[in-house]
């Protein structure tokens, strides 16, 4: 028996009415078009200026890229049409990825690839197991392991110099390294600078505030050229390593003011909190004061990490050949016509990619960490 | 059976011992002392060895040393110079050029930048959405591509591949762009053209003392006086109107197609356009972005407030929203003001002779006295750096809410 059986209404029952639609003028893309495109005579010209501009560039992008594109063949010849000539990017993907790396060394290059897959993807899952380890073990002994595969020379690996090195696969390297090593660099100098003792302030102040000022290229250029004299004699550093000197240096002192923002965002009750249990200063600050300003400013490390990424690109300004230095040297080939743009292109959206997935990540991670004090 | 008595005695003498503070390996004064002390001391010893490394590899390499090199003659061209420059010119004078233009570059594309970036960072809170999204993709794009791509993309693909002078793309036929470069007018004042700046001077006193009597007669009276229109049309109508009663006392030079090239006007070689675009598209998409969190960041209360108090959307605006956003946007405006100018850099990739191209390159590679450049170039970029920290630093002192 329905509910609305009632029995006072004589045995009769209530049905409502069916709900008649809302009034088309409320709701539906008409009146969403009407909200938000033509509220106004202002926003109606800029809807139109819009739509001009959107009609210039995207018909031709997509006939650019795709409509006439070429993408199958292996030389400049198969490429007759005036669109883009995805064919170079093709015929040249193995020296975007892996530069001048010995072919038959190669499946080093990819099983680092896949540890790094392995280490990464879980940290953009929440709550997937294990994923703490996994970072643990992506900033300790995954730098090895990727040194130890790459480098060779142990293990019966043969050994491949690292003048070889080039494309994705070095600009990943640069990157890693330089944040990896940072992160400790970065962490003593932000402790340095919060310190109550006036010399290790001032030298890690002069120190972070020397590095910040200065451009990474003239760091760069600084490390390949002075770096030989200031080093004695017979000690010789190879290009890679200079270049990773440098941008460690560089990276570290800007790691050390994010980390110092942490730092100063943590209460000082919780300092006095950890006095009152009887630690010590560093007990205090591994146990109670890191672990929370460094959760803090995660969305800061991975905002630096993406501008280290786009600026690891200068290293080709000193001679080292980095995805974007590979497709420099590509373009230029005879062998080809005009593929500049396709080149650039290629190189542009695998840096996007990288930098927009980091970028989007952090902006999770803020809004979790950002909770209350929102309207 | 263990006499009491007999260890009383010890007790009192043991409270009446002066107390004793803990062993000096323990006592944090002393520790932060030597700690201070032996960082110090590794500090020198690094920088000593260094210092003696570098002395003796300069010696066995026959490297001078010392600022001699300064008033060498340098021997080279240079591409692009604001100021006369010739190759018998001393290598200081290098240091000069490739100085002034790295702030040619960064001056204008801070100034291009800030419009681009305030205009985008609107756009993406406009209320209308196709703008606001297609604000948001050029954010998107811009600034997750490195500005050394986003330059070689300008010079190589786009600028290089111009056509030539003969068949250069014509603006109202004034302005020609070619793969030499843009070519534009370039004004010659005349005789009386001194009229036009006396009448601007005028004409900012005037309009500072204008605005200055309106604040007081409002401040008194409460009756409000147009002051900013009125202010703008002076700075702007006086001199205009000097201009054409003396009789529009400029000349322009047009460049004009001369053989193969172009006379006259004034040239922007590639370089410097691919540089100053690339470097003002980058960083408009993070001055966006700042723009709009400084916008979000008041909270709407006071928008509520201001209607409450019953202004008008364009003096809340003005005197409400603005100034409170400013606050938060200024310094991290300040600082991509510095990322801009440390960018400029990027230079050198593409052959624009600014500081690191020219003095940090060509003329290092001549006079291989690498400590000394690469230590002079450093100091102005840390100078431009600590120097505009400075500012920001009194500024944030000057803006930072006095709570009670």
């Amino acid at each position: 028996m329905p509910a609305t059986d009632h029995p006072a209404a004589g045995g009769e029952t209530f049905r409502p009415l069916p709900p008649r639609p809302p009034p088309s003028s409320t709701i539906g893309p008409l009146r969403w078009a009407r909200d938000n495109l033509f509220s106004s005579p202002l926003n109606v010209m800029l809807t139109v200026f819009g739509l001009y501009l959107a009609w210039l560039i995207v018909p031709y992008l997509v006939d650019w890229a795709i409509l006439s594109a070429d993408f199958t063949g292996s030389t400049w010849d198969d490429c007759p049409s005036d669109g883009a000539c995805w064919v170079f990017v093709g015929a040249r993907l193995d020296f975007f990825i892996y530069g001048h790396y010995p072919p038959a060394e190669r499946w080093r290059v990819d099983i680092v690839f896949l540890l790094l897959a392995v280490v990464l993807v879980p940290q953009f899952i929440p709550r997937c197991p294990g994923r703490l380890w996994l970072g643990v073990f992506g900033l300790t002994l995954y730098p090895v392991i990727t040194g130890a595969l790459l480098l060779g020379g142990v293990f019966g690996l043969e050994a491949v110099e690292t003048g070889s090195w080039g494309g994705l696969m070095l600009t990943l390297v640069l990157s890693y390294v330089g944040i990896v090593a940072a992160l400790p660099i970065g962490i003593l100098l932000a402790l340095g600078r919060r310190s109550s003792m006036p010399v290790i302030r001032s030298l890690c102040v002069v120190f972070i505030e020397l590095w910040r000022g200065v451009p990474l290229i003239s760091v760069l250029f600084m490390a390949s050229v002075m770096l030989p004299l200031f080093l004695p004699d017979g000690v010789n550093f190879d290009k890679l390593l200079r270049a990773l000197i440098g941008i460690v240096m560089f990276q570290s002192a800007y790691m050390a003011e994010v980390i110092r923002g942490g730092l100063q965002g943590i209460p000082k009750g919780q300092y006095e909190a950890a006095a009152a249990l009887g630690l010590g200063y560093w007990r205090a600050t591994g146990l109670i004061i890191l672990p929370q300003a460094l959760k803090m400013v995660i969305p800061g490390i991975v905002n630096t990490f993406i501008s280290l990424f786009k600026d690891t690109t200068l290293v080709l300004i000193i001679g080292l050949f980095d995805l974007l230095g590979t497709v420099q040297s590509s373009i230029v080939d005879p062998a080809w016509g005009p593929v500049a743009v396709e080149g650039y292109v290629f190189a542009a959206f695998c840096f996007w990619v990288f930098c927009f997935g980091m970028s989007r990540y952090s902006q999770t991670l803020e809004r979790k960490l950002h909770t209350g004090h929102k309207r | 059976m263990a006499d009491p008595a007999a260890r009383t005695p010890a007790r009192p003498a043991a409270l009446h011992a002066a107390p004793k503070g803990p062993p000096p390996w323990n006592n944090p004064r002393v520790r932060a002392v030597v700690f201070q002390i032996v960082a110090l001391g590794l500090v020198v010893w690094f920088g000593w060895t260094i210092f003696n490394n570098t002395l003796t590899n300069m010696e066995s390499r026959g490297i001078t040393t010392g600022f001699g090199f300064l008033d060498n003659t340098a021997g080279f061209g240079i591409l692009f110079s604001l100021i006369p420059y010739d190759e018998s010119n001393t290598y200081g004078r290098t240091f000069v050029v490739g100085l002034l233009n790295t702030l040619l570059v960064a001056f204008l594309g801070i100034l291009f930048a800030t419009l681009i970036g305030f205009l985008l960072g609107v756009a993406r809170l406009s209320s209308n959405w196709l703008i606001a999204k297609m604000a948001l993709v050029y954010i998107e794009i811009t600034r997750n591509i490195p500005p050394l791509l986003q330059i070689f993309f300008w010079y190589y693909a786009v600028l290089r591949t111009l056509p030539g002078p003969r068949q250069s793309l014509d603006l109202l036929g004034a302005v020609h762009l070619n793969n030499r470069g843009l070519y534009i007018p370039w004004p010659h004042p005349e005789t009386g053209f001194w009229a036009v700046g006396v009448a601007l001077a005028v004409a900012v006193t005037g309009a500072a003392l204008l605005l200055r009597w309106a604040r007081r007669r409002q401040d008194q009276t409460g009756r409000r006086f147009p002051a900013g229109w009125a202010s703008f049309g002076l700075v702007l109508g006086l001199p205009l109107a000097v201009f054409w009663l003396t009789g529009g006392p400029v000349a322009w030079d047009l460049p004009a197609l001369d053989g193969f090239n172009f006379k006259g006007g004034a040239r922007l070689i590639p370089e410097f356009i691919a540089l100053w675009a690339a470097l003002t598209i980058y960083t408009a998409s993070f001055i966006a972005e700042i723009v709009r969190s400084g916008i979000e960041a008041v909270s709407h209360g006071q928008t509520e407030a201001a209607q409450a108090l019953g202004l008008k959307r364009g003096p809340a605006l003005r005197l409400i929203i603005i100034p409170q956003a400013l606050r938060v946007i200024i310094p991290p405006l300040t600082s991509q003001y510095l990322n801009l100018t440390k960018n400029s850099s990027l230079a050198t990739a593409i052959g624009y002779p600014d500081l690191v191209g020219v003095f940090m390159g060509t003329t290092l590679n001549q006079t291989g006295q690498a400590v000394e450049i690469v230590a002079m170039t450093m100091a102005v970029y840390l100078t431009i750096s600590l120097s505009i920290a400075f500012l920001m630093n009194l500024y944030n002192r000057a803006v930072t809410l006095r709570e009670r």
